[in-house]
């Protein structure tokens, strides 16, 4: 069992603090990815688990036992490096062998590890080549091996996809989910690319300024954002965000515009929130409501989104490639009601749908 | 930058042959001077041929200077200073670089500061330290058993039994940790491994640290392997330094088979001092002998040298 538990976590660096009490439980054999925007402290965090950085308060225990004042090597964990940091006078071999070296494993013994590894990540030809002479991709690979080859309880990895090309992004994003698919071992994954984070976890925390703002399973994150925040930061292209007022249950006015809302929005005059909605979940039809000038288009194959702007804000519109759009078109559309979420403005948190019974049901008043 | 500029091209090709004149010049003049008899060296002019004595002249002066217990003398020394230098070098930066501790910068400042300090300059305390190296301590103590005496003196209380602690003598002098010891402290050395140490990732030691390496295994399977062309380099340049060395293995020796060849060189010239004429044909002789050690480490560690100064190679 290697669960991790993160209970009150924080870190100063002198006086300025970067986490303010961070709870996480992480379970054993989870893969859970930390997204944040960079300097959210993600990193920090990782760096905490392994041990790289000091617990400033709070406690992090792994299997059960809390780790604040033990060596990176008493953990257990193994990490794998944005810049892969291997060692660069080194061979493969000797890099993937390193750790047992250390550990005093015989040397028969350790190159028969070393194979395996090797095998297990395509790397059996290259065992003799130094790291300077491999491709991104391949330095990515031993960087992984490496950590395998201790077979930690805990596998962590900071941002290990960010310096390869787009291509080799998607197919090491698949290794790495099909190494955890094998191997089981609880996986925290740090990265700032949502499609990342989407497509890897089974958790995501999504981490803003030194907090979490949420933690939920991918599809949660997208179809129940928690705070204005994740709302803005998840999916590509952004949820369009409306300011408004809600005078009345079931209508949020934005200037002279009139959106028609979830009834279970409370009205209240002078009432402000944000109302948001998916460009993807628009519904684009000549008999909508909206109207927008398409500013430009942008063509991504399948689909295209159409900026422009909305109720005096950037809105995009996201319509199949096959309707032929040109800037300076407009559009028409509607908001489904169903499909939009609404934030109280000045916390950011998400107005719930189903309310507790006996409380009001009121955006806060501005 | 490539131009093509006949004019320009001839230009910097005389400077360059200037140079080259400048700097081989002395030399080739001293290697014909070495194979010249001793009548034809002392014509004025001197012939700026080579003449037929080379070998018979070399071979003469080995033999008379016993070059042969100099040379290993020397080799000794300058091995042992740049060892030494090497090893302190890489060991002092490498805590001034990777661990916190206070006054971190004082220590290195301390250091740096000694750059300014050559031997020449500190050469009389560092040589009664040589005659006893242990006489430092010896004060030491003595100068703390005392202290309460001395005290109480300053207030009027006299007559307490003064200690005179005599700690036995650990002569230097004639031996070559005497040579040795009082060259290898470096500052050069120390700045010079302390900026390459600075630009390893720090992610290699976060790696190493994962990987289960404490920091002396670091070091010795990390640190060391990656600035082997940094040592080159210092060790080029401190070989050189202890070779030519002169002013000190002439104070801290006295006996004749603990000299070194660059002290014999001095000897080689005995000259009108003595009543005689100086016997130029040996002493060039004896000059290009002495000269060739430093040169060959300079020509075979050359491409290290350049790459070591630069740390182009990573």
């Amino acid at each position: 069992m290697a669960d991790i538990a993160i209970s009150n976590v924080t870190k100063s660096y002198g006086k300025t603090a970067v986490i303010h009490g961070v709870d996480l439980a992480i379970r054993d054999g989870e893969f859970v990815v930390i997204l944040g925007p960079s300097g959210c402290g993600k990193s920090t965090l990782l760096r905490m688990i392994a041990g790289l950085e000091e617990i400033s308060g709070g406690t992090i225990a792994i299997a059960g036992e809390a780790v604040n004042e033990k060596e990176p090597r008493e953990r257990g964990c193994a990490m794998v490096f944005q810049n892969y940091a291997l060692y660069p006078h080194f061979s493969v071999a000797e890099n993937i062998g390193y750790a047992l070296k250390v550990a005093g494993v015989a040397k028969a013994e350790r190159m028969r590890r070393v194979r395996e590894v090797a095998k297990s990540v395509g790397l059996e030809e290259y065992l003799d080549r130094k790291p300077s002479q491999l491709s991104g991709g391949q330095r990515q690979r031993v960087a992984m091996g490496r950590a395998m080859i201790r077979e930690p309880k805990v596998f962590l990895f900071d941002e290990p996809l960010s310096n390869l090309d787009a291509k080799l992004r998607v197919q090491m994003r698949l290794e790495i989910r099909k190494l955890h698919q094998r191997l089981g071992a609880t996986s925290v994954f740090v990265t700032h690319d949502q499609v990342e984070a989407m497509t890897l976890a089974d958790r995501i925390v999504v981490m803003n300024a030194g907090k979490i703002e949420q933690i939920g399973t991918p599809s949660e994150i997208y179809d129940r954002p928690e705070t204005l925040f994740v709302a803005g930061f998840i999916s590509s292209p952004p949820m369009n965000l409306l300011e408004v007022t809600i005078p009345v249950r079931g209508e949020a006015h934005a200037g002279d515009i009139v959106i028609s809302t979830p009834a279970f929005l409370a009205g209240k005059p002078g009432a402000a929130a944000m109302i948001g909605v998916r460009p993807e979940h628009l519904e684009i039809s000549a008999q909508g409501r909206f109207s927008l000038q398409a500013e430009f288009v942008e063509k991504l194959g399948s689909v295209q989104l159409v900026h422009g702007s909305f109720a005096g804000r950037d809105f995009i519109l996201q319509c199949p490639a096959t309707q032929p759009v040109a800037a300076g078109q407009r559009l028409l559309f509607d908001i489904p009601a169903a499909a939009m979420h609404a934030f109280d403005p000045a916390t950011g948190a998400r107005i719930p749908k189903v309310q507790p019974a006996g409380r009001q049901n009121e955006p806060v008043a501005a | 930058m490539i131009e093509r500029t006949p004019v320009l091209n001839f230009f910097t090709h005389l400077a360059m042959l200037v140079g080259i004149i400048l700097a081989a010049l002395p030399i080739y003049i001293v290697f014909v001077a070495s194979s010249h008899d001793f009548q034809t060296v002392n014509i004025v002019p001197m012939p700026l041929t080579p003449g037929y004595s080379l070998v018979e002249n070399y071979t003469k002066v080995w033999t008379k200077s016993d070059f042969g217990t100099k040379f290993v003398n020397s080799f000794i020394v300058a091995t042992g200073v740049t060892i030494g230098k090497i090893a302190i070098a890489a060991i002092t930066a490498f805590s001034i670089v990777f661990f916190n501790y206070r006054l971190k910068m004082l220590f290195f400042w301390l250091i740096f500061v000694t750059l300014m300090l050559p031997l020449e300059v500190r050469i009389v305390p560092t040589y009664a330290v040589a005659a006893n190296a242990l006489s430092p301590i010896q004060g030491v103590l003595n100068g703390l058993f005392n202290a309460p005496a001395l005290l109480l003196g300053l207030i009027g209380i006299e007559g307490l039994p003064q200690v005179a602690l005599k700690l036995p003598e650990w002569n230097l002098l004639n031996s070559y940790t005497g040579l040795i010891l009082p060259l290898v402290a470096t500052a050069t050395g120390t700045f010079l491994f302390r900026q390459f140490f600075l630009t390893v990732p720090a992610e290699l030691v976060e790696a190493s640290k994962m990987d289960g390496a404490g920091p002396i295994r670091f070091f010795w399977d990390v640190l060391l392997p990656l600035s082997k062309t940094n040592m080159a380099a210092l060790a080029t340049i401190m070989f050189v330094y202890a070779w030519n060395q002169y002013l000190w293995p002439l104070l801290v020796t006295t006996r004749p088979e603990m000299t070194t060849a660059t002290m014999q060189l001095q000897k080689l010239v005995p000259g009108p001092l003595f009543g005689q004429p100086p016997v130029w044909n040996e002493a060039m002789a004896g000059t290009l002998i002495v000269m060739l050690p430093p040169l060959l480490v300079v020509i075979f560690m050359q491409g290290y040298f350049v790459r070591g100064l630069i740390s182009a190679d990573k």
